[in-house]
């Protein structure tokens, strides 16, 4: 029997800091005023901020107890799928919090942040040369701000060319914010299915795609975990019509350093260093999602640009076809140092054994749990496997009951109801830097559950357990939501 | 989720294949989701309603219903305008679960094309097609 992470333990109730507010409770002494009193101008009075006054003690405290009541990659394994929840090195937190980095100033010129510029600079060549593209830009601030970014590219590309075009084909394995990001390009989208296999297959593009369409946006690997296989002749097709491709290369985690999306017909695609490339995600900080593209999209790239002449760095914004600026200043600064220590960290080699492994690891999951939970789409995966809870509908037991129950045998819950396409979707991504021991914990507490479906499945209806509070009402926090203390 | 045989269905209402009814009113249709659709969901916590006077053709979104689970599109089973919307369903779109067919109903509308209402399924149709 392995053991499982989880177990019970104190937990501490802690109150929020106004409850906590004494009056003239103070962590710190100011120095002894050393100028005259002076009554402050009229305009800069007013009535003093509300502000809890606390001690030191006090604030600790509440800071260390609601750090124990969180769930981070640091503490369990989190296979949230689609979301790539890696191990974030600590090496990327020194680098970042080098003082050069930490203390540059937007402000300060070209001539005094060459070692950031040159940072920014040779990320992009990076993670150009990772992808197989010409260009990059660093600017984006997460996934969806990048789709954005890449679909104005593509908007201003046939704004150039004198036509503008007004549909954009969405397969039903994108991402859910292709269509958003299209629409608010004044694009309408045009939603077309996956084959049998949750392959895209080019008939169904080659039936849809005419000279009204701006082109195409495909997720791949796909939201079922799948790789899109036809890629290339999808890509023929949209090309022949004079559309364009756009990529999104939020799963770029299982193929890194093994496919380059630039030589298999993309013309822009975005990454997630967030998810990809190790810097911290969630609540752990900004996102960052640059946008690389080929010779036929560069013209239209965000400014300001790095580049480099004569051995320095400098920002350009003289692009006249540009989109313009979409961010301000540069985009988040200190995800681009995490992401290129990591890239630094890991070498080509090593980030394509990263792919390899997370690829393995989907499908070591996929291949245990297989007949535990049902799979609807069967065939080998690339980093992430995506089941459903068709066995246990027959004990009234849900994708939700049992993701609940994962909590309390201390997993963070993977991916569920995503992607649309399967129902009741049960979406694991265990990520490469899970070890096989950890895997096997997960593996077993899965089974362990599925058993509980059929034995006590109101144990599991009830779930979790040991969590600081157990099955919360989603139905009443939706209909009547209390959005204040 | 029910068994298809613990769900209720109407005699005297049309269906269509994305899971809405349809009901004649005097020059009116009384639209809504069945229960079907409404066990499907789950829980449901909002309803998007479209403006009185809007107009839509067959098969166009109206509207959405969200549920703790999921957001659905709801598509109008006959073209026509909207002359009236189901307004307590703001404050209480749990109207959909306990009561799809009666209180829980979503719009009424005016039909432009008569042909189109007597093209819907009838309840022996609609379960064929559940069944598959």
């Amino acid at each position: 029997m392995i053991q499982q992470p989880g177990t019970s333990g104190l937990i501490f109730n802690e109150p929020m800091l106004w409850e906590k507010s004494r009056m003239g409770r103070c962590a710190m002494s100011l120095p002894k005023r050393d100028v005259e009193r002076k009554p402050l101008e009229a305009d800069l009075t007013g009535d003093e901020p509300n502000l809890p006054e606390l001690s030191e003690l006090d604030v600790v405290r509440h800071y260390t107890r609601l750090s124990q009541w969180n769930f981070g990659v640091d503490s369990g394994m989190y296979p949230l799928g689609s979301c790539t929840m890696k191990y974030n090195p600590k090496t990327n937190e020194v680098q970042a919090a080098r003082q050069g980095f930490a203390g540059a100033h937007p402000l300060s010129g070209d001539e005094f942040s060459q070692g950031a510029l040159k940072l920014m600079y040779n990320l992009e060549q990076s993670l150009a040369k990772i992808t197989g593209f010409q260009a990059v830009t660093l600017q984006p601030a997460a996934g969806a701000h990048g789709e954005f970014c890449g679909m104005l590219m593509i908007h201003a590309y046939h704004a150039k060319k004198g036509r503008q075009r007004s549909k954009i084909i969405i397969p039903d394995t994108a991402h859910g914010t292709n269509p958003a990001s299209a629409s608010l390009c004044g694009y309408e989208s045009v939603n077309i299915k996956s084959g049998p296999d949750g392959i895209l297959e080019p008939e169904t593009v080659s039936a849809v795609m005419d000279e009204d369409t701006a082109g195409i946006m495909v997720t791949n690997p796909n939201t079922l975990g799948l790789f899109e296989s036809n890629i290339k002749e999808i890509a023929e097709i949209v090309h022949s019509k004079g559309g364009l491709v756009y990529g999104d290369g939020a799963n770029m985690n299982a193929i890194m350093g093994i496919v380059k999306p630039g030589e298999i017909g993309i013309d822009v695609l975005h990454l997630n260093l967030h998810k990809t490339f190790s810097t911290p995600h969630g609540g752990g900080g900004p996102g960052s999602g640059p946008v690389a593209v080929g010779k036929t999209l560069e013209p239209f790239l965000p400014v300001p640009r790095v580049i480099k002449a004569f051995d320095t760095y400098k920002f350009i914004t003289d692009s006249p076809d540009t989109i313009g600026r979409i961010h301000t200043f540069y985009g988040h600064f200190g995800i681009m140092v995490r992401a290129y220590a990591y890239i630094l960290s890991m070498g080509a080699e090593g980030l394509a054994d990263a792919s390899k492994l997370a690829v393995l690891n989907a499908n070591y999951v996929k291949a245990s749990l297989k007949g535990i939970l049902n799979l609807p789409y069967d065939k080998p995966c690339m980093h992430e496997c995506v089941f459903n809870d068709k066995f246990q509908k027959e004990y009234h037991i849900t994708t939700m009951d049992m993701a609940k129950r994962l909590l309390d045998y201390g997993f963070h819950p993977p991916t569920v109801y995503f992607p649309l396409v399967v129902d009741g979707a049960f979406m694991v991504e265990p990520t490469e830097t899970e070890s096989k021991e950890n895997i096997d914990q997960f593996i077993q507490a899965v089974k362990s559950i599925a058993l509980e479906a059929k034995n006590d499945p109101e144990k599991l209806k009830k779930a979790p357990h040991l969590a600081k509070l157990t099955r919360l009402d989603e139905v009443m926090a939706a209909r009547k939501p209390c959005l204040k203390g | 989720m029910k068994e298809l045989k613990d769900l209720n269905f109407l005699d005297d209402v049309r269906y269509t294949k994305d899971h809405e009814w349809a009901k004649k009113s005097g020059e009116l249709v009384i639209i809504g989701i069945n229960d079907y659709a409404q066990d499907q969901l789950g829980e449901i916590v909002f309803v998007e309603l479209p403006g009185i006077g809007d107009s839509f053709s067959k098969g166009d979104e109206f509207g959405s219903v969200e549920s703790v689970k999921a957001v659905s599109e709801i598509y109008i089973p006959v073209s026509g305008e909207i002359v009236e919307i189901n307004q307590g369903l703001e404050d209480a779109p749990e109207l959909v679960n306990q009561s799809c067919y009666t209180d829980g109903w979503l719009i009424k509308v005016k039909p432009g094309n008569a042909s189109e209402f007597d093209s819907l399924m009838d309840k022996a149709a609609y379960l064929n097609m559940l069944k598959g």
